[in-house]
């Protein structure tokens, strides 16, 4: 079977996770694409770090404010009700447990719920924004990610190599091949992604996984649906 | 109501002497005091430690710089000291090469740095950090069992911000995400600019409605350029 990486998958699963009233924050990269795929009678709130309850859409050519932008840097709307404070308060919303889902991309995660996603010493050093905060203080923490890296390894690890963002705080990874939980230092294989398979997954991926014993295929299609 | 004086860009860029602490307003340049940033730029002053969010933006394939990128490409800091510098290529080649000293550190203990320094507080413990690098030569306080770091404030000799609106004794109100970080530098330097679009007389801006009270703003300077 052949591997085709796809982002859209991720962010079509992602989405149907969150019930109306939760406050998410998606990060920059793949789970800023999980916007779009929200249903619209779910109605969530959006969390900004650079300041914003509610975010809304990206707004339309000519609705461009200044000094209206996403985490990052894209223009960005606000929804009505929503509001802006300054970013003491906004990590302080964060650290203090009022968002509930906190979706970030990851260079690696492992089995142990460690994140690696700001650093890879000497090549490329981003820094780590607001994640360290934002996995430190979600009350769930999301890793979305391609399943695995160009060179072919998984970005699901036993233990992370990279200099890490946080220890023991991922509740669960979402790739292009599956939905995993994060327990009990090993990952829980709970969904499938149609054409791989739970066989597909655990031989290409070096670290322990246990398959649920009713562990779904699920389609594309199925969701696509809704 | 003390009326704060209104400098010329120039004349605020010339307050700031080499070697100083700088911190600059904005996330990834919104909300940055982009006029004061370009008279710096003239000066040239070195030697500078840069307290911001970011790097601002500096694309080396395309040659677009933003924001503070502008200092940065022009070298003017000896360090920076920023929760990301991911959209400024030029940071990223001046930290690898060992040619800027590059402190990272997380977002919302930048701010509470900032914020406690302005506020008198000897620090704050975060649970943000541990287990990572950033535990590094700091302090692990243990709180009903649970690790927090000791994280110190973090002050500057000048801060050079942005509102959207002034009064003339320097009460200021932000627009939209232009906030962020404006508001906890105004409270956290010895000598504070303000770059604002707009200047009203004193009484048109409501008590309810001042998001940063007039004591915190030493000078103002009428924003000549907004990106």
């Amino acid at each position: 079977m052949e591997y085709v990486p796809n982002k859209e998958i991720i962010a079509r699963r992602i989405a149907r996770i969150f019930k109306t009233g939760e406050v998410v924050n998606l990060g920059i990269g793949l789970p800023t694409l999980v916007q779009k795929f929200i249903p619209s009678e779910v109605n969530i709130i959006l969390q900004s770090e650079n300041g914003i309850l509610g975010l809304g859409p990206s707004p339309g050519k000519g609705c461009v404010d200044k000094d209206v932008n996403d985490a990052g840097g894209a223009p960005a709307s606000v929804r009505p009700g929503g509001c802006f404070f300054d970013s003491a308060v906004s990590f302080g919303i964060i650290r203090g447990g009022h968002v509930d889902y906190t979706v970030l991309g990851v260079l690696q995660v492992d089995q142990e719920g460690d994140l690696a996603n700001y650093k890879v010493p000497g090549k490329m050093i981003p820094g780590m924004g607001g994640a360290m905060d934002l996995t430190t203080g979600a009350r769930v923490v999301i890793a979305a990610t391609l399943h695995f890296q160009p060179s072919g390894a998984a970005r699901l690890m036993r233990r992370c190599t990279l200099p890490l963002t946080a220890i023991h705080e991922v509740n669960t990874v979402i790739t292009d091949l599956g939905v995993f939980e994060v327990f009990g230092g090993r990952f829980h294989l709970t969904e499938c992604f149609a054409p791989y398979t739970p066989a597909f997954i655990l031989e290409r991926t070096d670290a322990d996984i246990i398959v649920k014993n009713d562990c779904p295929v699920v389609t594309v299609e199925a969701l696509s649906e809704r | 109501m003390i009326v704060k004086p209104l400098i010329s860009p120039a004349d605020a860029a010339g307050k700031i002497k080499e070697g100083a602490s700088l911190m600059v307003g904005g996330f990834l340049g919104c909300g940055s005091p982009h006029t004061i940033i370009a008279a710096i730029k003239v000066n040239g002053t070195k030697n500078l430690t840069l307290i911001s969010n970011d790097a601002g933006l500096h694309d080396l394939k395309n040659g677009k710089v933003a924001g503070v990128g502008h200092l940065v490409q022009a070298r003017l800091f000896k360090k920076i000291i920023a929760s990301h510098i991911g959209t400024n290529q030029e940071a990223q080649r001046q930290m690898n090469a060992g040619e800027t000293e590059i402190e990272l550190v997380p977002q919302g203990t930048l701010a509470e740095q900032v914020r406690a320094a302005g506020t008198g507080l000897g620090g704050f413990l975060t649970p943000t950090g541990v287990g990572t690098e950033v535990v590094k030569g700091k302090q692990i306080i243990l709180v009903a069992h649970k690790p927090f770091l000791l994280e110190l404030p973090l002050k500057a000799d000048v801060a050079i911000i942005k509102a959207h609106k002034a009064d003339k004794a320097g009460n200021l109100v932000y627009k939209g995400t232009a906030r962020n970080f404006n508001p906890l530098m105004a409270t956290a330097a010895a000598l504070v600019i303000a770059e604002v679009e707009e200047i009203v007389e004193i009484g048109q801006i409501g008590p309810d409605d001042v998001h940063t009270p007039s004591i915190f703003v030493d000078f103002l300077v009428k924003a000549q350029q907004l990106v």
